[in-house]
């Protein structure tokens, strides 16, 4: 069932509705990154509650005028109009008043959405016969996707990634380096606002497939997931856009193979699941990786602490150390060292030496940057440059 | 007595000022951060901008730039106006102005001394790395060029901001506190940078926080407490009576502890 459903073998409207997820969490993954990066990604989720007002007003005014409450365009227009009355609501709070933007948000979030349920509410008491459905705008309700509204999922994602495309050099400066980005003639307000408006977007078309409550996790988990991936901006973006693509198609397969399965909760779950993958196995920056290198470091630190008291006759006290070294075939169970563990100490301590005059001579400064006492001398210097080192270590001398 | 004295006439025709600041007036909330500052800036100099703390030296930078916008005030670059000629000018912020944890690599950084050339849609090309890389071995940082910007030391990262400047090209360079907390090795570095774009015959402007080094590093300095102070020739100005002018009480701590001054 899940396979056919991957292989999008479940019907017109199943596929119509795969298809268009995926393209939603494409832009959401693109529009994402930089909201992520800029550090204003709970903005996109006042802007997604601040939807809801909208929605119900835009649905009272249509069935006032005598048309189909119902209608979608309508609605969706409504829900962008005041969505960006939200996110200029939250920008004067934070401009104008000395509220941070965290409590800006709060307040525009719990306000907007609170007024928009008090009118959902009166909807349904005031039996004009057709109010079924819009709480769908909530969790997102996608049973009866049209090609039309797939269509428009698609123009918004073609759109969204020509934006990010063309705007990807003021993004990513905005986000890295505000100050630098102005002074090289960049408008910080207008990045600021084409950013917001490729979220309000993405937002609004993604209403009806995931709800307003949940797109902010296809904005957000994406990005943070290509984070872990990646050291480069360009990479973090086509990653994302790849996850988000990826959790919504294979969401939306899933949503498909039971009756009644929501579709935007399990895209969530999907894309949940790529970001705990992540967190976990991620090379660079995982928990997995770090705590072996951790490991790693702390057993190297440990050995070449042993070796330099092998070498200055001091006996290891550390347990510890100890067993590292016996491991290692260093030193014999009774802690004396074996021709190997000599030989390693003494070269242990002609380094430490070769380092003292490295950091002593400013020629050496970008060298001797490099020294945390693990470092291999060899990795820094050339075998030239070191032998010039060696010549001014002196000859050994007998010890008394 | 008071008297009202007439300043000198200032013949230098403006397009020959690289920097020409004229009645800039900056305010925070309501109190004047630089109040009614006029600066010409000479061509192919090195300035310091020398103050106390919340003296207003990096808003001036910022107010030039146009990142601040001042209450009032004229700035001119080499006579024209700005923001025209902000391609003239490259600016160095201050390190903790910075996402440190960005996903990006020092040659990306570096490249971004060349976005206002590439505009929106030129490609990077290989002129461009090749270009990045000569502005990384100019600060001798080209070893790091694929190391992600959040794993350097604080001087390391200092440096590769100079490069970025570097790669802009520009006919003055704006520096806010280059050397503050930086190692002496990179102290150094960017030292020998800046003096190399002065013998170029460019200028070089910077906030600068050690008394000490003042008259090692410029060639003018420009004393500042909210209003000028003193303007002109390190060896004419830079005196215990325009310190004196420029600190007031806290002199003695500026003097002894250059990094206190710089908080």
């Amino acid at each position: 069932m899940l396979a056919d459903a991957l292989l999008l073998q479940l019907g017109y409207n199943a596929t119509l509705v795969t298809i268009g997820a995926m393209l939603l969490g494409m832009a959401a993954g693109l529009g994402g990154t930089f909201l992520f990066l800029r550090k204003r990604a709970l903005v996109s989720d006042a802007i997604s509650h601040a939807t809801l007002p909208g929605i119900g007003l835009a649905f009272l005014v249509m069935t006032l005028l005598g048309g189909d409450g119902r209608g979608l365009p309508g609605l969706l227009l409504g829900a962008m109009l005041s969505a960006a009355l939200g996110l200029l609501a939250v920008q004067w709070l934070t401009r104008r008043t000395r509220l941070g933007e965290d409590a800006a948000i709060g307040a525009v979030l719990s306000v907007f959405f609170g007024f928009g349920v008090v009118l959902l509410t009166a909807i349904q008491t005031l039996s004009l016969g057709q109010q079924a459905g819009l709480e769908g705008f909530l969790l997102g309700s996608t049973a009866g996707m049209l090609s039309g509204e797939a269509a428009m999922l698609a123009v918004s994602a073609a759109l969204t990634l020509c934006l990010v495309l063309i705007l990807r050099r003021p993004l990513t400066l905005a986000a890295f380096d505000p100050g630098f980005a102005q002074a090289t003639g960049h408008d910080l307000n207008r990045i600021d606002l084409a950013t917001m408006g490729i979220v309000l977007c993405i937002t609004v078309v993604g209403l009806k497939t995931v709800g307003l409550i949940l797109i902010v996790a296809m904005l957000i988990i994406p990005p943070v997931t290509a984070r872990f991936w990646s050291q480069r901006v360009d990479h973090v973006v086509i990653i994302s856009c790849l996850l988000g693509g990826a959790a919504g198609y294979v969401g939306a397969a899933i949503s498909a193979t039971a009756p009644n399965l929501p579709t935007g909760p399990i895209i969530v779950l999907v894309s949940f699941s790529f970001f705990a993958a992540s967190l976990l196995l991620s090379p660079s920056r995982g928990v997995l990786s770090s705590l072996v290198q951790y490991r790693r470091f702390h057993r190297r630190v440990h050995v070449r602490q042993g070796l330099l008291a092998l070498a200055h006759g001091q006996p290891i006290l550390e347990p510890v150390t100890l067993r590292l070294l016996k491991r290692a075939g260093l030193v014999r169970a009774d802690g004396v060292a074996t021709d190997d563990g000599r030989g390693r100490a003494a070269k242990a301590l002609l380094d430490e030496k070769r380092w003292d005059i490295v950091r002593g001579d400013l020629a050496f400064a970008t060298a001797a940057d490099r020294y945390d006492g693990l470092t291999a001398i060899e990795s820094v210097l050339t075998a030239d440059q070191i032998a010039d080192v060696d010549t001014r270590i002196g000859a050994p001398k007998v010890v008394e | 007595m008071l008297e009202l004295v007439q300043p000198e006439k200032d013949t230098t025709p403006p397009s020959k000022h690289p920097l020409l600041i004229q009645g800039l007036t900056v305010t925070y909330a309501a109190q004047p951060a630089v109040f009614s500052i006029d600066l010409a800036i000479r061509p192919g100099a090195m300035t310091a901008i020398v103050g106390p703390n919340g003296a207003g030296k990096s808003t001036l930078l910022k107010a030039v730039l146009g990142i601040l916008r001042p209450l009032s005030g004229k700035v001119s670059v080499f006579g024209a106006p700005l923001p025209k000629t902000l391609d003239r000018i490259a600016y160095v912020p201050q390190r903790a102005s910075v996402d440190w944890d960005f996903p990006t690599r020092v040659i990306d950084v570096v490249l971004m001394g060349f976005y206002r050339q590439l505009g929106l849609l030129g490609r990077v090309r290989q002129k461009h790395r090749d270009g990045a890389m000569q502005c990384l071995a100019r600060v001798g940082m080209d070893d790091f060029a694929e190391r992600q910007i959040g794993q350097l030391s604080g001087g390391q990262q200092q440096r590769v901001f100079l490069a970025r400047a570097l790669a802009q090209n520009a006919d003055i360079y704006l520096l806010d506190e280059p050397f503050a907390g930086v190692d002496a090795a990179t102290e150094r570095a960017i030292i020998n940078v800046l003096k190399e774009l002065r013998d170029q015959g460019r200028t070089v402007v910077a906030v600068h926080h050690d008394l000490s080094t003042v008259a090692d590093y410029f060639d003018d300095v420009f004393l500042l407490n909210v209003t000028a102070i003193a303007h002109g020739p390190v060896a004419t100005v830079f005196n215990d009576a325009n310190l004196e002018r420029t600190y007031g009480g806290r002199l003695a701590t500026a003097k002894a502890d250059p990094n206190l001054a710089a908080v």
